[in-house]
């Protein structure tokens, strides 16, 4: 199960990380260092287990959608880095 | 005496007899970490006239008074919360409290100091926060282990009562085990993840670190409960985990897995391990050896699963509703990316980039399918294991704490030191790690931990073991 060469620029884009020219070079090895370590599976018979999720079999609970009070408007616009006119300011998307 | 090196307990007495107030022992801890912050780095930010003023209306309880010190990804109220990330460093401020902090203020308790981290929990050694290292207060060339770095030195050092930390695959009890206190991770589902900053969510739990056993039960019996605001959170009943401390362990089953004594590990380690089986013996236990026939795959596992969880609960950083934001980036995408690459550290991007890519399509079966498969297998190695014996014995870490910076680019080398710890967080069983010895180099004395793994929810005899084998071992 030996890694395949690794694209990094487009996991990078997948990822929304611009990456430099040497952060490319040093992932794209140590990325495929660590991939191939994942050949200790291979000896294991897997196809025939079923996979886990999570540990404790847990029903997640679900609450009723109803609505209900959240934290104030104010105090979360407070950690926005740009905001106006009470609401997120995001970068341009449309021309 | 510095008020700051007591235990919750001892504090407990004192304030109830009224000898002490909780503004002295603010006071005292605020003093030490005046004294010995610059040189640790155990805390990043602490609002010592904020604690005060709680201090004169701390809830009765019995918590009441006692501050605890807060790793930095668990919201407070008011409070930074970086994560040791420049992400989240510039201007956050926490607009709720988590849960575990509601608990803890329910008690009486106050939470005081913000402290170091691995950058989103990411890292063993603390080495990763973008906001400085943590030095390990037994040997300050060391590392204190990490993610919960910062928790574990601030207890070792005396500059916190207690703390809380965060353990994804280890980042409690091996922080814990290097600078030689006591850390617990809970039963996944135990402790409310609401208001811990996400990493690994099917792995991550909030636990303690503390001086002793006591102060770990005492916490975790106001930590532990259900929580709506938690979809993984346990709908079951709390027992008082003081209730067993003290209790004899005459006849319980420990079973000490023959795949975790593997080559490699420290002498000093085997040494404290050995003499702890004695120890155990000596107080009743019937120790066997078990086996955990898929240990091997628990690190591969792991480096496949936390990253892919990682990346998908770090997409939020976008730069639009909190953290860093790019200056004058060209559009939207850029905006994201620009943000992104400029807000979070190396190990943080390398986990994304590997979660995003076991995810992706076209690898998804090969390596996130096959590592979920191989959790299966590992979770049904302790159900077999625990049919025969009612807890599991092993070192915490394969060897004492290293030097500073001395696995910083080998993170695959880095990665393979949490193999005994990580099987616990797949499997979600509650484990603990507690002083056992120590290794002697360069003239200190490194500490060394035992970790305790339960079945699941059975923390109670968890503690009760780990107790009497402290009070039995008194590792000093």
């Amino acid at each position: 199960m030996s890694s395949p060469a690794i694209d990094i620029q487009k996991v990078a884009t997948l990822s929304r990380l611009k990456l430099t020219p040497d952060e490319a070079v040093l992932y794209q090895s140590q990325l495929g260092k660590i991939l191939d370590y994942m050949d200790v599976l291979v000896g294991y018979d897997l196809d025939s287990v079923e996979p886990t999720a999570h540990a404790v079999p847990a029903q997640p609970h679900l609450r009723e959608d109803e609505p209900r009070p959240s934290v104030e408007r104010s105090l979360m616009l407070a950690n926005a880095p740009k905001s106006s006119h009470d609401q997120f300011q995001i970068s341009k998307v449309i021309e | 005496m510095s008020l700051a090196t007591e235990t919750i307990t001892t504090l407990r007495r004192r304030l109830d007899a009224g000898e002490i107030t909780s503004a002295d022992i603010i006071r005292d801890v605020a003093a030490a970490i005046d004294a010995q912050n610059p040189e640790i780095g155990a805390y990043l930010s602490w609002d010592t006239a904020a604690a005060l003023a709680e201090s004169t209306s701390s809830i009765p309880g019995p918590l009441s008074g006692i501050p605890v010190a807060i790793k930095d990804n668990i919201n407070v109220t008011g409070q930074p919360c970086t994560c040791g990330s420049r992400i989240l460093a510039e201007n956050y401020r926490a607009p709720y409290d988590a849960t575990s902090i509601t608990q803890l203020r329910a008690a009486g308790a106050i939470p005081f100091g913000r402290l170091n981290m691995d950058e989103f929990a990411m890292g063993s050694s603390t080495e990763n926060s973008a906001l400085g290292i943590t030095r390990n207060p037994r040997d300050l060339s060391r590392i204190p282990g990490g993610s919960s770095g910062g928790s574990a030195a601030a207890v070792a050092s005396h500059t916190a009562i207690a703390a809380l930390g965060s353990d994804t695959g280890g980042s409690i009890r091996q922080p814990a085990a290097l600078c030689g206190v006591v850390g617990v991770k809970p039963t996944y589902g135990r402790v409310s993840r609401f208001g811990l900053v996400a990493f690994a969510s099917s792995l991550d739990q909030i636990g303690t670190l503390t001086q002793t056993v006591e102060d770990s039960a005492l916490l975790l019996n106001h930590l532990c409960g259900y929580d709506p605001r938690d979809s993984t959170s346990l709908d079951t009943p709390v027992p008082d985990f003081t209730a067993l401390l003290g209790r004899d362990i005459k006849g319980l089953r420990i079973g000490l897995p023959k795949e975790y004594f593997i080559s490699g590990i420290h002498p000093a380690v085997t040494a404290a391990t050995d003499a702890a089986i004695k120890q155990l013996e000596s107080l009743g236990a019937h120790i066997q050896e078990i086996s955990l026939p898929h240990t091997e795959a628990g690190v591969s596992t792991y480096y496949v699963l936390a990253p892919a969880e990682a990346s998908t609960n770090l997409a939020r950083f976008d730069g639009v509703r909190y953290g860093h934001r790019t200056a004058s980036p060209a559009d939207l995408l850029d905006h994201y990316m620009s943000s992104r690459a400029e807000g979070f550290g190396p190990e943080v991007k390398r986990r994304i980039l590997l979660g995003t890519y076991v995810l992706s399509s076209g690898y998804y079966d090969a390596y996130y399918l096959k590592a979920q498969r191989a959790r299966t297998l590992i979770s049904r190695d302790f159900d077999q294991a625990f049919q025969k014996v009612d807890l599991i014995i092993s070192p915490t870490t394969p060897s004492p704490a290293h030097k500073l910076g001395e696995l910083k680019n080998n993170p695959l080398q880095a990665y393979l030191e949490d193999i005994f710890t990580i099987p616990a967080n797949l499997a979600g069983l509650p484990a603990m790690s507690v002083p056992a010895g120590f290794a002697l180099e360069d003239g200190k004395k490194l500490p060394i931990g035992l970790q305790f793994i339960a079945r699941p929810l059975d923390e109670a005899t968890m503690l009760s073991a780990a107790h009497a084998f402290e009070q039995a071992a008194q590792i000093r």
